[in-house]
């Protein structure tokens, strides 16, 4: 097992293309900024620092203050590790639920499959948005909530995803194999149906996090999503859309973190899926 | 000028691997085609023959790029000509019929559509003319109403008139080389001699050329002019047809020739085995598809096995004999009838065995790449079996799997080896191995050596029947391939339209006299004799007799 990991690690390194290598080197760091927040970051959340409003960048303040005298900088970093840990989690339960309700449609089919598959239909043909504001407005904007209601919208799209690969799986032999051995479903799904939809699934969750990032960001500019006085990157956008008016680049900032978030997983998922069909390094390229 | 349709002068073909490095799959490879002859590749699986072909149309396949060498068709090097030119003569001077005509055909478009594509987008015949094109060659190529059967769409056409339609649209444009990629191997024994005498019809009556490829040396025997047999992209042995099957020269093709499936001059009962009470009975079971019950597969079949012996199923495709597997095993419940294990009823769905029984019973399937997970390691693959029927730990599964290895002749280091870094052979050894893993009585083999080349398959076989003697298992063998069932079965059931037509001990089914449709399938296996096929043709016409559902 230890030698398989090497190799793999290797051919990782091998095949990895300088556009792959920035995309994972900003990844990291981002990463990194979210986790670390409370020590990189120079000033607290919520201090307020300065009586004025949009003070340009200039000492102690990196990037300038926003609508409330509190540092830019810092609260990109609290920003980042919000909406990361947010997106992360609505990813997560999104693949549990998408996962297991669409290799279940596979493997049982027939009613099973018809009926959960077109009430994912009906889910999917309303508005993402329009539904999250439906629920939102009547349970209240809290972060469980949102977590929830977001996971549960995407875990639709996952269930579509999981079930395909699944029904092109379940039809091989080597399912057939061990369903006639009198296996049960839980080891179906984990054994033999998951390691061999890995490669799709991996590239999905690059996708459907980038997704989740965009969704909230979207809810918290609508002021929907995360409440002040805790700030994710759409939060910190609409707060200091007036910034624009003064001269300042405050909102800009949060929308480039997004954008690199968002835009590195995109490159990485392709590079990625790419890597997996490639069969010539040419393919790479 | 030579006056050849092709030469192929010193072909050299690599394989770049995904970081670049070239290995040569294809070697120094020099033969030549002349007007109206049919040259045939043969080699098993992996010895070029496919990417020769390929070549002569100025293909290489995704991964493979040509090294050296030239292609000369009439005189001018297809190496040479840049994309628009070889697009020029594909399909026109040179065309290509590929192995499977169900998985080339487009499934949304009508026949004639897809048939009458290529001179059409050249510009070289109206539609109307296409149209009428096409119908003369369905008619020669011996098709069933060649006026309408073109506006059919493929899914409603048999596997071997599929095969023939894509013949006739490589014929569309009276190319001067035809290219014929295993076309027969997909298909029945009795279906393929009718496809391989219309493909020799169109041959001689139109004066094209052809290169035909495959693996069986006693199909090739009836067709080829010439042979080249191909090694691991080497060239072996040239020569005329006649010379290399009855005076081989080189240690392989007699090695070939000894492997190829033809029937067994005499027909030998193997030494009675498994005597007493029937180890499994099936009785009376119908079982089939659809929803209203309305598609039945098997229809009041009945069969018993004794312990260590082989009971062997043939049947053409769709006869039922797969269907019959899947009963026993359980992965399908009959409509009607009953199975008995030790005259113990046993439940009709998988869901309702025990767990004894499902062990008991095992399977082997015919495609090993497919029925190996692939993200699986081998002691994983056979070590499930020994966790989930025996509670094994973890020390005894290791010791158990290199075992279960070297029973089926492979080094216990294979265990740390994925699918993918196996050999076909070796798949299907592995396969068994799961099989003998779960120490059943009873293993049912679906075609276990149908995927395979000639000379690894004697070797399964053989593999087969050292383990019957050691470890006292009974077989189940099912095959549409009546030379392997005459060498490995005791007793025979012969299947048609899910009906046993015929049952009893191997030497009394398969030596003379049969029932007819016995008959009939141990006519249809191939002989090693240039001129077999008009025999046979002419034993035909003057019988009668018909192949099923064709």
């Amino acid at each position: 097992m230890v030698e398989h990991a090497a190799t793999a690690l290797r051919e990782f390194r091998r095949d990895l293309t300088p556009t792959a290598t920035l995309c994972l080197l900003i990844l990291s760091l981002i990463l990194l900024a979210a986790i670390l927040a409370p020590f990189l970051a120079p000033y607290r959340e919520g201090e307020i620092l300065t009586t004025g409003s949009f003070v340009s960048p200039g000492e102690g303040l990196l990037l300038g203050s926003d609508y409330l005298g509190r540092d830019l900088f810092s609260r990109l970093f609290y920003g980042l590790r919000l909406t990361v840990a947010v997106s992360f989690m609505i990813a997560i339960l999104a693949f549990l639920v998408g996962c297991s309700l669409g290799f279940l449609a596979a493997v049982l089919g027939g009613r099973f499959d018809m009926l959960i598959s077109r009430l994912v239909d009906a889910l999917i043909a309303f508005p993402a948005i329009m539904l999250a504001l439906i629920v939102l407005t009547a349970l209240g904007p809290s972060i469980p909530v949102l977590v929830v209601t977001i996971a549960f919208i995407d875990s639709t799209r996952v269930f579509r995803v999981a079930r395909a690969l699944g029904v092109d799986i379940v039809v091989q032999d080597y399912i057939e194999a061990a369903t006639v051995r009198g296996e049960r479903f839980g080891w179906l799904m984990w054994h033999e149906i998951l390691p061999n939809a890995l490669v799709p699934l991996a590239a999905e969750f690059g996708i459907r996090f980038t997704y989740a990032i965009l969704f909230i960001s979207a809810l918290s500019f609508l002021g929907l999503g995360v409440q002040p006085p805790q700030a994710d990157l759409g939060v910190l956008i609409r707060e200091n859309m007036q910034g624009l008016l003064y001269g300042t680049f405050s909102p800009i900032y949060p929308a480039l973190c997004i954008a690199a978030i968002t835009v590195s997983i995109n490159l990485l998922v392709d590079w990625y899926l790419r890597r997996n069909d490639a069969s010539s390094p040419e393919d790479l390229q | 000028m030579t006056g050849n349709v092709i030469d192929v002068r010193n072909l050299s073909v690599d394989a770049i691997a995904k970081r670049g490095e070239r290995t040569p799959i294809v070697q120094d490879i020099s033969f030549s085609v002349a007007p109206g002859k049919v040259v045939a590749l043969i080699g098993e699986s992996g010895s070029g023959k496919t990417t020769i072909s390929l070549a002569c149309l100025g293909y290489a396949r995704p991964g493979c790029a040509f090294r050296g060498g030239e292609i000369l068709l009439d005189g001018s090097d297809v190496l040479q000509l840049d994309l628009v030119g070889r697009q020029q003569i594909r399909g026109v001077d040179i065309s290509y019929v590929a192995q499977s005509a169900a998985a080339s055909f487009n499934s949304a478009l009508s026949i004639n559509r897809q048939v009458t594509e290529i001179p059409q987008i050249r510009n070289l015949m109206s539609r109307d003319g296409a149209t009428r094109k096409a119908a003369a060659l369905y008619g020669e190529l011996d098709l069933p109403s060649p006026e309408t059967i073109g506006q059919r769409y493929p899914h409603q056409v048999s596997g071997g008139q599929l095969q023939r339609l894509m013949a006739a649209m490589a014929m569309m444009c009276s190319p001067k080389l035809l290219i014929l990629d295993e076309p027969t191997t997909a298909l029945d024994v009795t279906t393929q001699i009718e496809v391989l005498q219309a493909f020799k019809n169109l041959v001689r009556e139109n004066q094209t050329s052809a290169i035909y490829v495959s693996h069986d040396l006693a199909v090739v025997a009836q067709i080829a002019d010439e042979i080249l047999v191909l090694k691991d992209g080497r060239m072996v042995e040239y020569g005329p047809t006649e010379t290399i099957i009855t005076v081989p020269r080189q240690g392989y093709t007699r090695q070939l020739i000894a492997a190829a499936h033809v029937m067994p001059t005499e027909v030998t009962q193997r030494a009675s085995r498994g005597a007493g009470a029937p180890l499994l009975s099936v009785n009376g079971v119908l079982a089939g598809y659809g929803r209203q019950r309305d598609v039945p597969a098997l229809r009041d079949v009945s069969l018993d096995v004794r312990a260590a012996e082989t009971v062997g199923v043939i049947g053409e495709s769709g006869s039922g004999k797969s269907t019959l597997g899947r009963v026993v095993s359980g992965l399908m419940t009959p409509w009607k009838g009953e199975i008995l294990l030790r005259g113990q009823p046993l439940a009709a769905s998988l869901k309702q065995r025990t767990r004894d029984e499902l062990r008991e019973i095992q399977i082997v399937f015919q495609m090993a790449d497919v029925a190996l997970n692939p993200r699986h390691v081998v002691a994983k693959i056979l070590g499930r079996p020994l966790a989930f029927y025996f509670g094994a730990d973890r020390h005894a599964i290791e010791s158990r799997v290199g075992e279960l290895l070297e029973l089926v002749g492979l080094d216990p280091a294979f265990a740390r080896r994925f699918p993918r870094e196996l050999s076909g052979g070796q798949k299907q050894r592995v396969n068994l191995a799961r099989a003998l893993a779960a120490d059943p009585q009873l293993i049912i083999c679906d075609e276990i050596t149908s995927a395979l080349d000639t000379v690894v398959a004697e070797a399964i076989l053989d593999l087969l029947v050292s383990l019957q003697d050691r470890l006292n298992v009974a077989y189940i063998f099912i095959s549409h391939d009546i030379s392997t069932i005459a060498r490995i079965a005791d007793r025979v059931a012969v299947m048609r339209d899910g009906e046993v037509v015929e049952a009893g001990p191997t030497a009394e089914v398969l030596r003379p006299p049969h029932h007819d449709y016995t008959d009939l399938l141990v006519r249809s296996v191939p002989d090693l004799k240039v001129g077999w096929l008009e025999a046979v043709m002419e034993h035909r016409r003057r019988t009668g007799q018909q192949a099923a559902g064709n």
